[in-house]
């Protein structure tokens, strides 16, 4: 075997945020003061800068390197412009949020940065073992940002489960990958690719893999019923930690669909469809039904999440580059409208008090109307009410599946969004129409005001020029 | 002449008591890490078994890496478990319940 | 041009944006110059555009200024499509609209939601716009609602007073009836065209004239039939053509300044618009330009009627609204397009200036509307008496006078069409002359002549309103009594016989009534002296001399004559009973029917699964389900291996053929 240089310039994006990550390291370990400035401010400087080397160094090109296992192409690059972007979001909406509870401290920005690395290398894995070291860098920040509380008795038994079934479900993932090795003979998912086509579903030991392969993925996602972590692990972590699990992961869980099953294993199309039909199904049913009868708005949220994640799978069953471009489109902006709503927890709580319940949210049209109104354009988008991102969203997936023919599915999908309706509309009744006896003035840092308005305003353009997002998405696969 | 089939069928024993440790085990969380690098060593059998079936390399290469990450999520499991211990002063998986429906 | 025509809808929005957001900070007389002058720009702008294609040889411009999305061969596109139909149409919108403005400051002034009022009103400036300018059926659509719901928000403008709040509904609730007929007929264009771009459309409509489609059973339909008569449905809600017409009438509880701009000389004019710039798709079907012969001649001449026993001075000229709307539809079916714009656009003028001078009386009365409590009001309020006399001249089609030009071509075009239910349309729109001259002198007589009935109370309000108040709402009446009695000199010739809207409008020669018209036509003045020729007008100078004898000569034979008709005079109080129909027939059974599956899901299910709906018990369901997310870890794993389990299961199942 030749040794061949790497080429290191098409990696610079990731190189720089490892980089910036050691940095920010040290910068804090000198710096620090009560509120880690320096680090959240190179934090955000990080991302931006990554943002840009990601769109400079990698659209457009389709380029393999690190000996087989980085990719370089357009869908790399819209994922991690959005894992960035969500990035962004969740470390400018968390500042104010950590900064009352005394948890400013740099780990923070360091361990989020690390887990956003590790979600772009996802985004350019093309081996297995790239895919699964970006994954696990991933997770284990994520259970450590659970954690990040330490004095909080739900944060650690929150980390204790996340943990415990996350590496289970990665264990899972990697037994699978075992498995498809052993059939292929290649780590390299180019090759894998050819190969799995070639072998077909006829052999068993792939289409075990595939199983595990397809396990481990849905964990991810939280598809039902690998999604009990979900609910759990949003109530009982900070919700700054919260808003930062519950957008940018979704779309490396993409990145994790896309290049592992959508392009590695492809030729199985017609197998992982009815698996993903049964864990879609099952996310539509259980989301909605079980969001109905929640009373934290955290838990609701989070069960809204598995709904919204039954609706996004409906676009890779469909198994198109329409599908893949429907399902991105939904990740992306489900995830900026997911970014809003935890958000607004945020901003109604305050030191010594978590606005988690539903009941929190009354009263809240008189207390600042504007938002309210934010409120009003995230729940709409949720349920997808026409006119909003969410309605696109739901729209491109539904016409997705339809064109190849699963009608049926497309109805099962719309009838649970109905009923999704309910409990996105009763936050919003209490938003408007319920009283509360000496509801205060909304106190809320400046800073997260801002934010918070220009998440609405995002979704807002969004709904009605949803146009440019989704050509983004289509350029992603390559139509 | 060991086969490859005997590797597997190993490998998925090991796999097998890793998970069953997981949902049978109630008491000790210690326990929970202990079966997840059972679950790990026997996804590593897997791969050694094939890597020299297929005289290919890359499979021990893999095993490598997922030593090291074993190592790093056992750690962060570890820390997990002592913040869980200070909070609750119980390690006991049964009585992590205070989040549900 | 092209950033005219962009500037002309946006500024009146920056308008509504500025005044809407800003209003209480800019205050009231801030808001009112941003708002005036928002519209003033594109009033004078509109009349750049107008002269250009006059006189500037300009040429019809259309063209995406924006795409909004395209998915597959499907654009959705903000588009302009400016001919010369556009032109007449954005002049007479943008000026009514002015007037409106400057005259709201008198009507508001007392007003608390002043600052609301005026962001409204340029939001509906600029949404009108968008419809008449639009190049494709999406954006003509998108202005559809959105005049739509400028108007709701305004007929409920009142919101504290119930029976607004009730037209409001009704308002809603009978238009969406009209835009799902709408809505199906953009569909079928859609299917059957693939294309929502107007000329791409009429281009494969001319194409293929003969499309069928089979809706039920084998029958077979014309594609083109179906598609107009379902746009045409929409047009009905929105125009307010009998059976959908029961909302107009109600929608007066909003402001004045409203019910002139939105409620007779825009919005409801859409319908009429949209007909006749789909000219190239109603040309092809004989069957649908009946239709809309036929429901326009209906409400010409009935609505007309119901007018004559109303006492609520807005509601009388509301159904008069309803009586010139059914005849400029007249108008389109007998594919005279042109008179029927040109109907469109006097009436335009001078309804708003009946509708701003009843306005101005009730003011003046502080907010008195019967006309039983008025009479000989001339002596107060000369400045409205004499231009509410020229605006009621030129609506009964006084020689000379706007209204006498656009009626009567729209009557004699009807005489030279012969489609079906041509006959009737004549007939109707003929005796609707007589009814409309009656009530319309009914209410000029009762309110500025008689004996004076006003209550005590009002009359001393008249003399302690602000000074500025009255002059600031007579101005805007002499502008428009200025156009209501001139206008139709010098654009006659040009619009309905000079071929000035060359393609806008597209007529088949064979259905050319107004070409066989021509002939006729030797100038405003020879025609308006020909007058002793055509029978209306002695039907309105009839119509004249009854109500002056009935109202003024001997008022007291009216009792008489009242308990005589007994019959028909209760049918008309009714209007003939379609509120009832609607209210209690259609909305009966929609209730009936509600309760029925109610008693039935109660009685079959009693204490069974559906007991208190379904929303109920899907969270009972929840309720008893969330008991499976127990908390514990192990339970949490568990289900995840069954979870892989099962989808092993499938995938040997699937290997194995179990399923196949």
């Amino acid at each position: 075997m030749n040794f061949q240089m790497p080429d290191f310039s098409l990696a610079l994006p990731e190189l720089w945020v490892a980089t910036m990550a050691c940095v920010i390291l040290v910068v804090d370990l000198f710096a620090r003061g009560r509120e880690s400035a320096p680090a959240f401010y190179l934090t955000q400087l990080t991302l931006l800068v990554g943002i840009w080397l990601a769109i400079d160094a990698q659209w457009g090109r389709d380029a393999v390197t690190f000996s087989g296992s980085y990719v370089a192409d357009n869908l790399a690059v819209v994922l991690k412009v959005a894992m960035m972007g969500l990035g962004l979001l969740a470390f400018a909406y968390s500042r104010d949020y950590l900064r009352q509870r005394d948890l400013l401290k740099g780990e923070f920005y360091v361990l989020g940065l690390l887990g956003i690395l590790g979600m772009m290398v996802m985004a350019s894995a093309h081996s297995m073992l790239t895919m699964y070291l970006g994954l696990e860098l991933l997770s284990l920040c994520q259970y450590a940002l659970v954690a990040f509380n330490r004095d909080s008795r739900m944060g650690s038994e929150a980390a204790m489960k996340y943990f415990v079934l996350g590496a289970l479900s990665s264990g899972l993932l990697l037994y699978g990958l075992s498995m498809v090795y052993g059939v292929t003979g290649s780590l390299d998912l180019g090759v894998i690719r050819e190969a799995a086509a070639g072998v077909g579903a006829q052999n068993i030991m792939l289409a075990f893999g595939l199983t595990f392969v397809v396990v481990g993925v849905a964990f991810k996602f939280g598809a039902v019923p690998f999604h009990m972590w979900i609910p759990d692990v949003y109530q009982g972590a900070p919700t700054a930690v919260t808003l930062y699990i519950g957008t940018a992961p979704k779309v490396a869980a993409v990145a994790l669909f896309m290049r592992l099953i959508g392009e590695g294993l492809a030729g199985l199309q017609e197998h992982w469809e009815l698996m993903l039909v049964i864990l879609a199904v099952g996310s539509l049913a259980v989301g909605n039904i079980f969001a109905l009868v929640q009373t934290n708005m955290k838990r609701l949220l989070a069960y809204s999440t598995i709904s919204h994640v039954g609706f996004l799978l409906l676009g890779f069953i469909a198994g198109t580059p329409e599908g893949y471009t429907a399902a991105l489109f939904y990740a992306v902006s489900y995830s900026l409208m997911a970014a809003g709503a935890f958000g607004m927890v945020i901003l109604l709580s305050r030191r010594g008090f978590e606005a988690e319940e539903v009941e929190d949210m009354k009263g809240l049209n008189d207390r600042h109307s504007g938002f309210a109104f934010i409120m009003l354009i995230l729940m709409f988008s949720m349920t997808g009410v026409p006119g909003t991102v969410g309605f696109y969203a739901k729209w491109l997936v539904l016409k997705a599946v339809i064109d190849v023919d699963m009608v049926w599915l497309a109805v099962v999908a719309v009838i649970f969004a109905v009923i999704g309706a309910f409990y996105y509309l009763r936050v919003l009744k209490m938003v408007y129409f319920d009283r509360v006896e000496g509801g205060e003035a909304l106190q809320a840092p400046a800073g997260l005001r801002v934010v918070l308005a220009g998440n609405g305003l995002a979704v807002l353009i969004l709904g009605i020029f949803p146009d440019s997002l989704i050509a983004a998405c289509a350029a992603a696969f390559g139509s | 002449m060991v086969e490859l089939s005997d590797y597997l069928v190993l490998g998925a024993i090991l796999f097998g008591l890793g998970v069953a440790g997981i949902f049978l085990n109630r008491k000790n969380a210690i326990v929970l890490i202990m079966s997840i690098e059972l679950i790990l060593l026997a996804v590593n059998f897997n791969f050694i078994a094939f890597s020299h079936y297929l005289d290919d390399i890359a499979g021990q290469v893999f095993v490598f890496f997922i030593l090291t990450v074993a190592a790093a999520e056992s750690a962060i499991g570890l820390a997990i478990l002592v913040v869980l211990f200070r909070n609750r002063e119980t390690i006991n998986v049964g009585d992590l319940d205070s989040m549900k429906g | 041009m092209e950033t005219v025509y962009l500037a002309i809808p946006l500024a009146p929005l920056i308008g509504a944006i500025v005044v809407g957001l800003f209003g209480k900070t800019l205050g009231r007389s801030v808001s009112h110059w941003v708002a005036i002058a928002a519209v003033a720009v594109s009033t004078v702008l509109s009349f750049i555009v107008l002269r250009e294609m006059l006189w500037g040889g300009g040429q019809p411009y259309n063209d995406t200024v924006y795409t909004w999305m395209v998915l597959g061969d499907l654009r959705f596109e903000v588009g302009f499509l400016i001919d010369r139909l556009t032109a007449l149409m954005m002049v007479t919108v943008t000026s009514v609209s002015l007037m409106v403005h400057i005259y709201t400051i008198g009507y508001m002034h007392d007003d608390s939601g002043y600052q609301r009022f005026f962001s409204y009103i340029n939001l509906f400036t600029f949404a009108m716009l968008m419809l008449v300018m639009a190049n494709n059926f999406l954006q003509l659509f998108f202005g559809w609602e959105a005049v739509g719901l400028v108007s709701y928000l305004l007929i409920g403008f009142w919101y504290q007073k119930e029976s607004a709040v009730f037209a409001n509904l009704k308002a809603f609730l009978v238009n969406r009836v009209g835009d799902f007929g709408f809505l199906l007929g953009i569909a079928a264009v859609l299917m059957y065209f693939g294309s929502l771009d107007y000329q791409s459309v009429f281009q494969s409509a001319q194409a293929s004239p003969d499309m069928t489609m089979s809706i039920w059973g084998d029958a077979e339909w014309s594609v083109i039939t179906v598609a107009c008569i379902l746009l045409f449905i929409g047009a009905m809600g929105k125009s307010a053509q009998a059976p959908l017409h029961v909302w107009l009438p109600d929608s007066m509880e909003g402001p004045t300044p409203i019910s002139a701009l939105i409620h007779a000389a825009t919005m409801v004019t859409a319908g009429i618009f949209m007909v006749a710039r789909m000219s190239p798709l109603f040309e092809l079907s004989e069957t649908a330009l009946s239709v809309v012969l036929v429901i326009g001649a209906f409400t010409a001449f009935f609505m007309g009627l119901i007018g004559l026993v109303q006492n609520d001075i807005k509601r009388v000229i509301a159904y008069s609204t309803l009586s010139q709307l059914g005849y400029m539809f007249v108008g389109l079916g007998a594919s005279a397009y042109a008179a029927g714009i040109f109907h469109l656009m006097t009436h335009a003028f001078f309804k708003a200036l009946l509708f701003l001078g009843s306005g101005a009386i009730i003011v003046a009365l502080h907010h008195e509307q019967d006309m039983r409590r008025m009479g000989n009001l001339r002596k107060y309020l000369p400045i409205t008496h004499i231009t509410m006399l020229i605006g009621t001249l030129a609506l009964i089609g006084t020689p000379f006078f706007s209204g006498y030009y656009s009626k009567d071509i729209i009557i004699e075009a009807v005489g030279h069409a012969h489609r079906a239910g041509a006959t009737f349309a004549y007939w109707m729109v003929l005796l609707g002359v007589f009814v409309t001259a009656l009530y319309s002198f009914r209410l000029y007589f009762m309110v500025f002549w008689g004996e004076e009935r006003i209550d005590p109370h009002a009359k001393e309000h008249m003399s302690h309103l602000p000074r500025y108040v009255m002059p600031v709402m007579e101005w805007p009446l002499i502008l428009l009594a200025i156009p209501s009695l001139v206008i139709a000199w010098f654009t006659a010739g040009p619009v309905l016989f000079g071929g000035y809207f060359g393609d806008a409008i597209f007529v088949a020669p064979a259905n050319d009534t107004l070409a066989e018209l021509a002939g006729h036509w030797h100038g405003p003045v020879a025609f308006g002296l020909h007058f002793w020729a055509s029978p209306a007008f002695y039907l309105a100078l009839a119509g004249f001399l009854t109500a002056w004898f009935l109202y003024i000569k001997q008022p007291g034979l009216l009792p008489a004559i009242q308990s005589r008709g007994r019959l028909l005079y209760e049918v008309l109080v009714r209007k003939y009973g379609f509120d009832w129909l609607w209210i209690n027939l259609f909305g009966g059974v929609g209730r009936g029917l509600g309760r029925l599956l109610w008693r039935v899901g109660d009685v079959t299910l009693i204490d069974g699964l559906i007991v208190n709906g379904s929303a109920r018990t899907v969270g009972r369901v929840a309720g008893v389900l969330r008991h499976l997310q127990s908390g514990y870890l192990f339970h949490y794993a568990f289900a995840m291996i069954i979870g892989l389990l099962v989808l092993l299961t499938i995938f040997i199942g699937q290997w194995r053929g179990w399923f196949a």
